[in-house]
């Protein structure tokens, strides 16, 4: 059976003067052992979805079980077979990581010994051992996604949300969180991944449902919506416009279709399936030429051009008016 | 759904008992928190002694008490006044620890876990009182260098206490439904401030009621604020000079009792809904 079943979840925020849908009629479904990738820009519907489904949230229409038990009814059931990681590292930055780990032990309903335990093993595979006893206050944006992340499998949970587990982590901070993430993952966890990076999508997940303004648009793995916009390419980047056309003109016999020109930054693109074989004769024919380039490389499509294709804007800038998932207001947060 | 979930060895503990050792887990993370900011402490109680010596010596010798000659007996006066005023200001410290909480995230974590919906509210006020209790014990210490004194017995010292920590426990209650009422910490202190400083003025803590005005001293003489200065002088022997005919003025301990009673009654369950449907 499915550990996710959710039928046409619809959520909508009233404020005074506008509406927002910020789910519409989603459906989703997650098995055992996998790690389903919710990939949108802001305002999609990442969270909400999340929330509903982690139980802080009713939904306004449709229905969800997590675990087999129904998200609105059997709520507190639920609740100790999940475990939450937010997009806000929720833990408590007066406590250091280890007493903050026995309290959400303890009320996981642990008794006190085995929280102290439980504690202690995670601080070791979290690898915050030294800093377990310093306030969480003096951790780095990294320790505490880690100490977050570690709150959230205390009860070895059947499955576990993790909301946007990188946004605002640096490069390092990032991997290290990739890292963690697929060692859960090789120890058999199924993971609902919410993210707005298309490149975490990839690494991390193995099926990607592509949602916007509270539908889904898209789903498959990510090769599947890779090839919706295609394969392959080779970019070049000439080191002066007034050569354009002559440098399409001379490696149009090594590609599979029309190059295409983008005048501001001096790209052409041109689709072709010759790998670096085709990358060579490119070289050889734009040097033969004596066209001086600044850049040359074969592309595969990342999840940024399969976002731009299908919903028209790129994933990263945000939709105008709309607000996050949800008014800043209603949780009491700072968006 | 046909499928039996899988049981854990942790669920369903559930009833009274959950919610007792739930809340006395949040109450511990609450009283914790204490010593690690220690600026917050340290300013209340600082705000409270520089109450006392404000009005014990600035403006103490300007106000008369009627029926004492002693200029002593105004400082005498003032202390269980300034012990009410900390306990109804006290409200604000739950409140903006509550919007705090909410702000920062970790209440949506305490609302994913499988712990009784109450231990949030109860670990919170259960704190608070004890917050309370060792400002008071601060504040009596300074009292008793300016010239406070209990001049009855230690029961009646040992329930002038518990009336103060009795009132504070209410208090913390409206602190718990306002934070979660308002949208930043900032909003709560000032929603506060705009409640908690008329309360605490218009009563008997720093002035005799009879100096007010006839229109605003009914108001006064009911103000819990008073209710409870005037049960404590009472009880501790100190100079309590407004004693009209009224009820609240003849039993000011039962009216105090009965405030704490309606103030519980009504925002108990206000606090509890609010925290049910926060963000639903």
């Amino acid at each position: 059976m499915s550990v996710i079943e959710a039928e046409g979840l619809v959520k909508v925020y009233k404020s005074r003067k506008s509406e927002v849908r910020a789910l519409d009629g989603l459906s989703l479904r997650v098995e055992e052992g996998q790690v389903l990738g919710l990939l949108g820009p802001n305002g999609a519907g990442k969270t909400t979805t999340v929330r509903i489904l982690a139980t802080l949230l009713r939904p306004d229409a449709g229905r969800a079980t997590v675990a087999g038990y129904d998200v609105v009814r059997q709520a507190q059931q639920l609740r100790s077979v999940i475990g939450l990681s937010g997009q806000y590292a929720a833990v408590d930055e007066n406590l250091t990581g280890r007493e903050n780990l026995w309290m959400f032990a303890r009320l996981y309903q642990m008794p006190s010994p085995e929280a102290a335990r439980r504690a202690g093993e995670l601080l070791e595979q979290f690898d915050l051992v030294d800093a377990g006893d310093r306030v969480v206050k003096t951790y780095s944006g990294g320790m505490r996604r880690r100490l977050d992340l570690a709150s959230a499998i205390i009860a070895r949970p059947r499955l576990l949300f993790l909301d946007e587990p990188t946004t605002g982590l640096d490069p390092r901070g990032r991997l290290g969180m990739w890292e963690v993430i697929r060692q859960l993952v090789r120890d058999g966890a199924t993971l609902l991944l919410t993210t707005q990076y298309l490149e975490e999508a990839d690494e991390l997940a193995d099926g990607i449902v592509v949602i916007d303004h509270g539908r889904i648009i898209a789903q498959g793995t990510a090769d599947e919506l890779k090839t919706q916009v295609g394969g392959e390419r080779i970019e070049v980047v000439l080191h002066a416009r007034a050569d354009i056309p002559a440098a399409i003109e001379r490696i149009r016999p090594y590609g599979d279709g029309d190059a295409i020109v983008d005048e501001h930054t001096k790209r052409v693109t041109l689709p072709s399936t010759g790998g670096a074989q085709a990358l060579v004769q490119v070289v050889g024919a734009l040097n033969e030429a004596s066209i001086a380039i600044d850049d040359i490389g074969v592309r595969r499509p990342t999840l940024d051009d399969v976002f731009l294709s299908l919903t028209g804007h790129a994933a990263a800038d945000g939709q105008g008016p709309e607000p996050d998932d949800e008014p800043a207001m209603a949780t009491g947060r700072a968006a | 759904m046909t499928t039996t979930p899988v049981a854990t060895p942790h669920a369903g503990v559930g009833g009274v008992r959950q919610a007792f050792s739930d809340g006395l887990v949040i109450g511990w993370r609450n009283l914790k928190r204490i010593p690690r900011i220690p600026e917050l402490a340290i300013f209340a109680i600082i705000q409270s002694i520089m109450f006392v010596l404000l009005f014990a010596f600035v403006f103490g010798g300007a106000i008369p008490l009627p029926g004492y000659t002693d200029p002593n007996a105004y400082r005498e006066y003032l202390l269980p006044g300034v012990f009410g005023q900390t306990i109804a200001f006290a409200s604000a410290t739950t409140a903006i620890g509550m919007t705090d909480d909410m702000a920062k995230g970790i209440i949506d974590r305490f609302r994913s876990l499988p712990m009784a919906r109450s231990a949030v509210l109860t670990g919170r006020s259960f704190a608070d009182v004890i917050y309370n209790a060792g400002i008071l014990i601060v504040l009596m210490i300074s009292g008793w260098f300016v010239g406070w004194t209990v001049r009855t017995d230690v029961l009646q010292f040992a329930i002038g206490v518990g009336l103060l920590l009795l009132f504070a426990f209410a208090m913390s209650w409206i602190g718990i439904w306002l934070g979660l009422s308002v949208p930043s910490v900032e909003v709560g202190q000032q929603v506060s401030f705009v409640v908690i400083f008329p309360i605490t003025f218009i009563s008997n803590a720093f002035v005799p009621i009879q100096t007010m005005p006839s229109w605003l001293q009914p108001f006064a003489e009911w103000n819990p604020v008073s209710t409870l200065t005037a049960s404590v002088r009472t009880l501790w022997g100190n100079p309590h000079p407004f004693a009209t005919n009224n009820f609240p003025s003849q039993q000011p301990i039962l009216v105090t009792l009965l405030w704490v009673a309606v103030i519980l009654a009504v925002f108990v369950p206000l606090g509890v809904r609010k925290y049910r449907s926060v963000s639903r």
